[in-house]
């Protein structure tokens, strides 16, 4: 963590010390006059103390530098330019990073609201039928017909109950 | 739909306004939604942008709510209309400046709005008049869900929907509501409602969000955090948060007319004669004697029936609304003249301020 007396985005001496209490959590910022003017802290229309904090934590140096988002490319010196990730995968991969900042950007750690239902229930088919694909290639290449037979009834099974159009997210 | 009819129609947002929508003028919530597997927008390849954009707007236009929509790429928008587009709040500042691969559906009535390709590959939003945050959040959730039918979204049990920016994570859902506070900006209590509203986890921004000012006394509040509590929760809190801002604004014209009714009236008459004499109106001055109008209208100075002129000629005296009806492209200086001629011609048959109600009702003078 930055040293409470620097300002967490420049380290320069703060002067300007923060609190908000979200779900009776305590978050502290401290910045110097120049960046508390710069961030709006001082602006009665109003600041975004999430943006905030998701910058400071961006300042201490990253320790894993040399991680990279294998689906996009993506790596951390990105998003520390950007602010943004670069694919959904990238939580994974930076999972590291993001944890920590989390807890300090919003009440939880963990969802507890909406659920696609309807995609979900089509991603497990989707993937339940690739695997069948997979078992018919291979019982066909190793010649075990009667295996074969039962991917190939599942299979057909399995279709019937999943919308014709496959979408290309899911593949 | 084109372009040039969506701005000639009617709106949700300027023609259903009654005394409802006295403080809360509109409720709006937004959800971001991401493609599972590609990359999000500000990242992805121009020819993946492409692709997820045809995508997405064939699964928007398909839905119900988006029959007969107005379906277009951003390079279609002239700059006018970009602008029109962002003062009615149906795109934001980002989308219209946006590359190529991006574009937005948005219904007839106005009411729900789906920018592809902003910074999420879907920001999905629905707009209501008034204070209607569980009649926004039911239409949202299920426009929503008709998308979910074609459209994978990237989403783990524990993150939820997963968002370019960590910000948005979980619920992904931002829910504001555009409130009328003139009362609390004369008795300068503003800053102090801020303030007890960032430390609930409610943000406050101005009219036209992040970095705008507060002209006309308007303000958004808005939900901060999205992680860690349901959309359901999320709502109720900014409800009652919103609802005690309602009651700290009308204790504070409570006591505004106690205190000195003269001197509230005498601002309200100004308001009045400025608009229906002046020659030269900034944007800013205008939003600012058009909230005192309104102000006058929630005190019985001028008819109810008038506020949904008031709401109207907020987005009216906007710079591209402005310059669309004058059918050109203006200097600033050139719009403070326009507007003004504008503002004149709408108050010149506006109903006279009548305080006598209001005296006799306060006791004073």
């Amino acid at each position: 963590m930055a040293n409470p007396l620097k300002c967490d985005l420049c380290a320069k001496p703060a002067t300007v010390h923060l609190t908000q209490i979200v779900n009776n959590k305590v978050h502290k910022v401290d910045l110097c006059e120049s960046c508390a003017q710069a961030k709006g802290v001082t602006d009665p229309s109003g600041f975004s103390l999430a943006d905030l904090l998701l910058k400071a934590s961006l300042n201490p140096e990253p320790t894993a530098l040399g991680v990279r988002c294998e689906q996009c490319g993506f790596t951390q010196a990105d998003f520390k330019k950007h602010g943004r990730f670069g694919c959904p995968t990238c939580y994974e991969a930076f999972k590291g990073l993001v944890e920590p900042m989390l807890e300090n950007m919003h009440k939880g750690t963990t969802h507890t609201g909406k659920i696609p239902q309807r995609a979900l229930e089509r991603k497990s088919l989707y993937d339940r039928l690739t695997k069948l694909e997979l078992d018919l290639t291979e019982a066909i290449k190793s010649e075990r017909y009667e295996d074969a037979a039962r991917a190939r009834d599942e299979i057909s099974q399995v279709k019937q109950t999943v919308p014709a159009n496959r979408p290309k997210s899911a593949r | 739909m084109t372009i040039a009819s969506l701005i000639d129609t009617p709106s949700e947002l300027t023609d259903t306004a009654s005394s409802k929508t006295a403080i809360v003028l509109m409720t709006r919530i937004r959800l971001a939604r991401n493609l599972a597997g590609r990359s999000f927008p500000g990242w992805a390849k121009p020819a993946q942008r492409e692709e997820i954009f045809a995508a997405c707007r064939e699964a928007v236009a398909a839905t119900s709510p988006m029959k007969r929509s107005l379906n277009i790429t951003v390079g279609e928008l002239s700059d006018l209309e970009k602008q029109i587009l962002v003062e009615r709040h149906l795109i934001s500042r980002e989308l219209s400046g946006a590359k190529s691969g991006a574009g937005v559906v948005i219904s007839k009535d106005q009411a729900f709005s789906v920018m592809v390709n902003e910074e999420d590959h879907l920001r999905i939003q629905v707009l209501r008049s008034g204070f209607q945050l569980k009649k926004a959040w039911n239409a949202i959730n299920d426009l929503d869900s008709a998308l979910e039918e074609h459209l994978d979204y990237a989403y783990t049990p524990t993150l939820g929907y997963l968002t370019a920016c960590p910000t948005n994570l979980g619920t992904a859902m931002r829910a504001s509501a555009m409130m009328h506070l003139p009362a609390l900006v004369i008795s300068n209590q503003m800053e102090k409602v801020v303030r007890a509203v960032n430390q609930l986890g409610m943000v406050v921004r101005g009219l036209f969000g992040e970095g705008s000012d507060a002209s006309g006394s308007i303000f958004q509040i808005s939900n901060q955090t999205t992680l860690g509590e349901s959309e359901e929760e999320i709502i109720k809190r900014l409800h009652s948060v919103l609802q005690s801002i309602i009651e700290h604004e009308l204790n504070a014209r409570e006591k505004l007319l106690e205190a000195d009714a003269g001197k509230l009236f005498d601002k309200i008459g100004r308001a009045f004669g400025i608009l229906q004499n002046s020659h030269v109106l900034s944007s800013g001055e205008a939003m600012n004697l058009l909230s005192l109008i309104r102000l006058g209208i929630d005190l019985a100075v001028f008819p109810d029936a008038s506020r949904c002129v008031i709401d109207r000629l907020f987005i009216e005296a906007q710079p591209g609304h402005l310059q669309h009806a004058q059918k050109g492209e203006f200097e600033p200086s050139q719009r403070d003249l326009l507007r003004a001629t504008r503002l004149r011609s709408e108050f010149a048959n506006f109903v006279r301020p009548d305080f006598s109600f209001s005296n006799n009702s306060t006791g004073k003078n």
